[in-house]
């Protein structure tokens, strides 16, 4: 059995046809060919998932696409703006905030809502705010440093 | 062309990484990523016995599922064996299974979703065999052989082997017998460390399809496009031109995909159906199959004199292998080899046993055995410092290795920063201040803790093919896979900067096995100091060419000439007769001496072993490397109720030779030591018997943002390594080795009880400190 799911995702509508227990990572990645969201593990521990639906941060592997049912949806690639990088985008490739890339997308996308809602974090606020966002590269120091940066040329 | 210049991003620049942009974008595509047309999705039926013989297969089951198209077993395999050091391995559980999880068959199916379900229906018949699920158990009188043909198996180098003994290694050097009555001290102790998972975010996985010839084209989740081809190659029993092995991105490698893992069991369900066929493991099934860091237990009993001279050091280590030999007789014998660390030791000797149980593949890790045995031998310097009343960095100092000391076995080490390490760690530190630093929160005990390392860059070999194209432009071909570590960007820089052309101008292929020079493999931090090495030389060859070119154009002495930025080539002295590379190589496409390439390749041969100095037995390597050293200061603050350690500040100076880029070696040892800390603090693969308890990341520890210290100092000293490209040489796993000693010596010296088990959790850190509070 599918259902056909539409909703609004960077800018553009779309609908696909589903089975009702595609997670919305699924859907974007399988359906959508939108693979700069990743799956790195099965219990919503990497956060390499991470889109925005209505605005929000979320581990898109926690929710099932049907509830994303006309929800307005952003992904990793509908941040920069055609072929110039989102001031957080350019923090990260300025400050060595990467070096595999697989969390990038997601440590990306928790960070402009973090920014969103508090502009001029903390070091101790980054930090918390990304628990949930692993990396097994950087040891965090440059990503927090990107962040930081980022929202410092967002405020600007 | 762009408006940077050489000197804005060639060597000594913290030039961001070349797919920095894809990365941040989304555009980098990694092997989950991929899609092919007509593609298959596999999935694997894993063992559900940890020692068996293979009765029998039923896949009917799995058959009759809509949408399966190939069900394979063990018999459908060919009976190749693969493995680096031991050919001990199946592509797949033939005949016997050896750990929990082992694949026995796989399916290829329309989707990922029913390819599991049908692998879910296979049915196996087993005959359980006794079970050796430690080294303990596999070494007891009358235990279960876990290969009884390990006597027969293809070995690369004379390996001493016997029942479930892998591989045995002894190393000596000096009179160690005698050496004991020279000491006024001697410390004598047992340390343990667990399996630690590697926990690449990106699971592993590969994509194989074969043309109408029968031709595969494979792209996998790899530290080595070559040992991909070799594995596959030898398992399956195909002609190693017969199969072509590329890389997409990769989502990091600690050393989990530097050997094979699934890549054997999508070729040959590619072979059979026809199709592509794709296989991504979750994360569960990454944890179970893949392999881990070794277990090791160590016993190490070191001596000095009064005065804090180091005079012996004995150390035995018994490694899990798991079932299969894979990197593991390397790790052990590299792990003997760092057993004296950077210090003059006269008398030293080491042995080592390798031992095959029922668990999973252990294998290479970053440090390789190094950080295990570091956590013992660092922490023995700690607690004959605290006997003798020296302090921790005088005794170092007092003994640590000097330019020109050979490293144990009598190897040559042409480069020595430790000195300079100690000294910028300590500065850095304020390691005299130490103890006058109250902790930042009150119910702590703070203190420092120091440990000094050394780790090689080597081994093997590797080349490098440097392309000038019609416009002047320049491609870069090393068979490199870069794993996140970003040695695409370094060895761009390299070559841009012996062409003295700005980096933009230079492309780097992709590895291939079809068209890249041999490359060993992304391992042993290798790549900046080896391939590093063939880029400068290739690279030479074709500035030899540009000039040759040049010198016939002007009628000019080649030695009158000189490459200059930007891409030029002129007369010396004369600054306006100069052409620009694009007029070199028109001319030479289309005119005189043909198009300019140039290539090196070259293969680590300095011995390890001087036979006049140390006796060595069952060692693999020959030759390994030359040598980083290291120094790491960690301040802990521990909390005195539940008795959690909090690392909070880091001062790591590491000796690499020559930063080519210093922001990249920074993230070498800020990664470093985190995943080191990991180790030391949270990490551990939990076994009950056999049985992998906790393969998720709901249960299995990393470090998080909050876990890691605010601040990570990274001290970059260069002693140039003579024949290391620009000075270089590697650091990918050098930062890590100190960090599980440095931080338990700081624990002890906060709460003067000593932890030899890692890892260091708050359990053991609250006992250790109320045994000390009921002693007092």
């Amino acid at each position: 059995m599918t259902l056909t799911v539409s909703m609004t995702v960077n800018g553009e509508s779309v609908s696909a046809d589903v089975e009702p227990r595609t997670l919305l990572v699924q859907m974007l990645r399988e359906h959508l060919g939108l693979t700069g969201t990743h799956v790195g593990c099965d219990t919503s521990q990497c956060g390499t998932c991470v889109v925005h639906v209505n605005g929000e941060s979320l581990k898109s592997c926690t929710m099932l696409a049907v509830q994303a049912e006309g929800a307005d949806v952003t992904t990793i690639e509908g941040v920069a703006d055609g072929e110039t990088l989102h001031p957080m985008q350019q923090a990260f490739h300025e400050n060595h905030g990467l070096q595999c890339g697989f969390c990038t997308p997601g440590m990306i996308m928790s960070s402009l809502d973090l920014v969103k809602n508090n502009p001029d974090p903390s070091e101790r606020e980054i930090r918390e705010w990304l628990e949930g966002n692993l990396c097994r590269c950087t040891g965090y120091h440059n990503i927090v440093k990107s962040i930081d940066a980022g929202a410092k040329a967002m405020r600007s | 062309m762009s408006s940077l210049d050489t000197t804005e991003t060639g060597v000594g620049t913290s030039l961001p990484r070349a797919d920095a942009r894809d990365k941040v974008t989304g555009r980098a595509q990694y092997i989950a990523d991929m899609v092919r047309p007509g593609m298959l999705y596999a999935a694997i039926h894993g063992s559900t016995v940890a020692h068996a013989r293979i009765k029998g297969y039923d896949c009917n089951e799995a058959l009759a599922v809509p949408g399966v198209a190939c069900v394979l077993t063990g018999k459908d395999f060919p009976d190749g064996r693969m493995g680096a050091f031991i050919k001990d391995e199946h592509a797949i559980a033939k005949d016997k299974v050896r750990y929990l999880g082992e694949p026995v068959a796989v399916v290829a199916a329309e989707d990922e979703s029913t390819a599991r379900r049908a692998a879910a229906l296979v049915r196996m018949e087993y005959e359980d065999l006794p079970v050796v699920a430690t080294p303990e158990e596999a070494m007891a009188d009358g235990a279960a052989v876990v290969h009884e043909g390990l006597t027969d198996y293809f070995k690369v180098f004379p390996v001493i082997c016997g029942g479930n003994i892998a591989s045995e290694t002894s190393i000596e050097e000096g009179d160690v017998e005698s050496a004991w009555d020279d000491c006024d001290i001697i410390v004598e102790g047992e340390f343990e460390t667990p399996a630690q998972a590697h926990l690449s975010i990106e699971p592993v996985g590969a994509l194989a399809e074969i043309d109408a010839e029968g031709r595969v084209t494979l792209w996998s989740a790899n530290q080595s496009v070559f040992r991909v081809q070799a594995n596959v190659c030898e398992s399956l029993q195909l002609p190693m031109s017969k199969l072509r092995s590329l890389t997409p991105k990769v989502g990091a490698g600690f050393g989990n995909k530097m050997e094979p893992h699934v890549q054997p069991l999508v070729v040959q369900l590619a072979l059979k159906t026809g199709r592509p066929v794709k296989l991504i493991l979750n994360r569960v099934e990454d944890f179970e199959i893949v392999r881990a860091r070794h277990p090791f237990k160590i016993r190490c009993k070191t001596g000095a004199r009064k005065d804090g001279t180091l005079v012996a050091r004995e150390l035995e280590a018994i490694l899990d292998c798991g079932a299969y030999g894979d990197d593991s007789p390397g790790v052990l014998g590299y792990s003997l080899l760092m057993s004296r660390g950077p210090y003059r030791i006269p008398n030293c000797r080491c042995h080592g046993k390798l031992v095959y149980t029922n668990r999973m593949r252990f294998g290479a890790f970053r440090g390789f055995g190094n950080p295990q045995v570091t956590f013992a031998t660092e922490q023995q310097l700690d607690e004959i410092a605290e006997l003798l009343g020296i302090d921790s960095f005088d005794l170092r100092e007092k003994n640590i290795m000097q330019p020109g000391d050979r490293w144990f076995g009598g190897g040559e080490v042409a480069s020595n920063g430790l000195a300079e390490c100690l000294g910028k760690a300590k500065a850095a530190s304020d390691w005299r201040a130490a103890g006058t630093r109250a902790p930042t929160t009150s119910g702590t005990r703070r203190a420092l803790g120091v440990a000094a390392c050394a780790h090689i860059s080597g081994l093997l070999g590797t080349g490098a093919i440097v392309r000038l194209l019609e416009d002047g432009s320049v491609v870069l071909n090393t068979g490199a896979v870069d794993i996140g570590q970003g040695s695409d960007t370094v060895l761009t820089q390299m070559c841009a900067s012996t062409l003295k052309v700005p980096a933009d101008r230079v492309a780097i292929a992709s590895p291939d096995t079809d068209g890249s020079p041999y490359n060993w493999g992304t391992t042993a931090s290798r790549v900046t100091y080896t391939t590093g090495r063939s880029v400068v030389a290739a690279s030479e060859v074709v500035a030899g060419q540009i000039k040759q070119q040049a010198s016939e154009i002007f009628e000019c002495a080649v030695e009158d000439l000189e490459l200059r930025d930007g891409g030029r080539v002129g007369i010396v002295g004369v600054p306006d007769r100069e052409l620009t590379y694009f007029e070199i190589s028109a001319r030479a496409h289309w005119a005189a001496g043909g198009p300019i390439v140039g290539s090196d390749t070259w293969v680590f041969d300095q011995p390890s072993v001087d036979p006049k100095r140390a006796v060595a037995t069952g060692l693999p390597f020959p030759q390994i490397g030359v040598y980083s050293f290291g120094c790491l200061v960690v301040a802990v603050e521990i909390d005195e109720t539940t008795g959690k350690t909090e690392v909070t500040d880091v001062w790591s100076a590491m000796d690499v030779g020559k930063a080519i880029n210093p922001g990249s070696v920074e993230g070498q040892i800020e990664g470093g030591f985190v995943q080191g800390m990991g180790f030391a603090l949270t990490e551990e693969m939990v076994f009950d018997g056999p049985r992998l308890v906790n393969p998720s990341m709901l249960d299995y520890k990393v470090p998080t943002t909050l876990d890691s210290p605010l601040e990570i100092e990274s001290i970059i000293v260069e002693a140039a390594e003579p024949d290391g490209p620009f000075g270089a040489k590697g650091v990918g796993e050098v930062g890590l080795v100190p960090v599980p000693a440095a931080i338990a010596n700081a624990v002890a010296a906060a709460t003067r009880c000593r932890q030899r088990r890692l890892p260091i959790i708050p359990e053991r850190v609250l006992n250790g400190m109320l045994e000390q509070s009921v002693e007092n």
